[in-house]
């Protein structure tokens, strides 16, 4: 299990535009190196990240070998109704990662 | 040869961290101008207005000007209030940088003693480049002594906009033998970044979360120093591009720049480094001034820091001019050992001490 932080405002108002953040710890190995014995190392990354508010898809990124380790995303929504806010990462291994945040919307 | 410094004193940062600690009295950082009169030196107290390039001349705030053949300028550094929203000159009352030894070391300092026991003091670390790479680290290591001996119940949060940081490993593992719990490093990829700070509450917002402080040091990111735009030597990065053999500014011949103010490669930014760069530039200098060709240099830095009082650790580099940039040289310098006897930590805390009594002695005389 690796450490995953999100940052989403615990309250907004209604059709207030909100900047949410995402970010995990993650090596995000390109599979272009050698490691100190001559052989490549693997290839490791995210592939695809999905955000979800109240169930319905509002974010997705696909992820490549060229983005840094440790992804850090940010993006905006507009808050619509109270409830959570889901974030999935998935590697090239198909593991998964998840983490959520309540927004109450006035 | 004319010495232009606005200050008449000068306050030395190394071992600035002791002294916020309590561990040593400011007067101990002090450091006059007058041995260095005489000598064909004249020491000018003013600042430095403007910088002519095409007549080679400067101006000072009596409005004199001093025409010259050659100008050396050690900038040093300003803090860039523009840098953390929030974080403006006016805050550093309430979240002091102590960046700069004087008088906010001293406001830090008394702080930390006003603090209740079981008090939270939070730090921040900026990104590269910034002046003194391991000082933050001995900075905390330094208050956690304090805490330790004085309010134990405390804690220190550090927030830091990198992922590593010099020293790293020693730091670390003398953190986890001296100060367990203690400390608490917040690291990039852990949120450590901070986007605002409220002065008022001395709250810390990072990208993912707050914290709320009841002792607050901000270490902002940071520039060359004003000089360095009035003589035109500063880039768009905000530092000093220079030529790695004589000093001299990429921007503007004639003028050399020394210290935390200029781009020096592996070279970091710390009184030992920007004492090695003078006394090659001096060199230099007058090589170009009596038309001979520079001579490739060699220069050392180490750094000491100090995780306690008896607890020295230190890194040591040499750098040589390649590719445009003073860079290490491979296979030469080093860090203290990870595994070593508390004999050998508290010889090397008076290495420490050592070099501080020696650079002061060979500067000022």
């Amino acid at each position: 299990m690796t450490r995953a932080l999100v940052n989403v405002p615990k309250t907004a108002k209604r059709g207030e535009v909100i900047e949410i953040r995402a970010m995990i710890q993650h090596v995000m190995e390109t599979g272009y190196r050698e490691g100190p014995n001559g052989v490549m190392i693997p290839r490791h990354i995210i592939k695809r990240f999905v955000c979800k508010y109240g169930g319905e898809e509002i974010f997705s990124a696909e992820l490549f070998p060229a983005i840094a380790a440790n992804p850090f995303l940010s993006f905006s929504a507009v808050a619509s109704e109270s409830g959570t806010i889901t974030f999935e990462w998935t590697d090239d291994k198909g593991e998964t990662q998840t983490a959520s945040a309540d927004i109450t919307v006035t | 040869m004319t010495l232009v410094e606005a200050n008449s004193t000068y306050v030395a940062c190394p071992f600035s961290n002791a002294v916020i600690a309590g561990l040593r009295e400011l007067d101990q950082q002090k450091f006059g101008y007058d041995r260095l009169r005489g000598n064909g030196i004249d020491v000018v107290h003013r600042k430095v207005t403007a910088v002519d390039t095409k007549s080679r001349s400067v101006r000072l705030d009596d409005g004199k000007q001093l025409a010259y053949d050659r100008l050396v300028v050690a900038p040093g550094i300003d803090l860039r209030f523009d840098a953390i929203p929030g974080y403006t000159e006016a805050s550093a009352e309430a979240m002091p940088h102590a960046w700069k030894a004087g008088e906010q070391t001293l406001l830090l300092r008394r702080q930390l003693e006003a603090m209740n026991d079981g008090g939270v003091v939070v730090m921040s670390a900026p990104a590269n480049p910034f002046r003194c790479p391991p000082g933050p680290y001995e900075r905390a290591s330094l208050i956690a002594h304090y805490l330790k001996t004085h309010k134990p119940r405390s804690k220190l949060i550090l927030l830091d906009a990198k992922d590593a940081f010099s020293k790293q490993k020693l730091f670390e593992a003398a953190w986890k033998e001296l100060y367990p719990g203690m400390i608490e490093w917040v690291s990039l990829s852990f949120g450590g970044q901070v986007t605002r700070v409220e002065p008022a509450t001395r709250t810390f917002i990072t990208e993912f979360g707050t914290h709320k402080a009841d002792v607050a040091n901000v270490i902002p990111p940071q520039r060359a120093a004003a000089v360095a735009a009035i003589a035109g030597v500063a880039d768009q990065t905000g530092w000093c591009p220079v030529d790695p053999v004589t000093f001299e500014s990429r921007l503007q011949p004639g003028i050399h720049v020394l210290g935390d103010a200029i781009i020096a490669g592996g070279m970091p930014k710390s009184a030992f480094a920007a004492n090695s760069q003078a006394r090659v530039c001096a060199a230099a200098v007058v090589d170009l001034l009596r038309e001979r060709t520079p001579a490739s240099p060699k220069l050392i830095n180490t750094c000491y820091s100090l995780v306690a009082p008896d607890y020295g650790i230190s890194i040591a580099g040499v750098y040589q001019p390649a590719n445009g940039l003073l860079t290490d040289v491979p296979g030469a310098g080093g860090v203290s050992p990870m595994e070593a006897p508390k004999s050998f930590r508290a010889q090397e805390a008076t290495y420490a001490d050592a070099w501080f009594k020696t650079i002061t002695r060979g500067v000022f005389g």
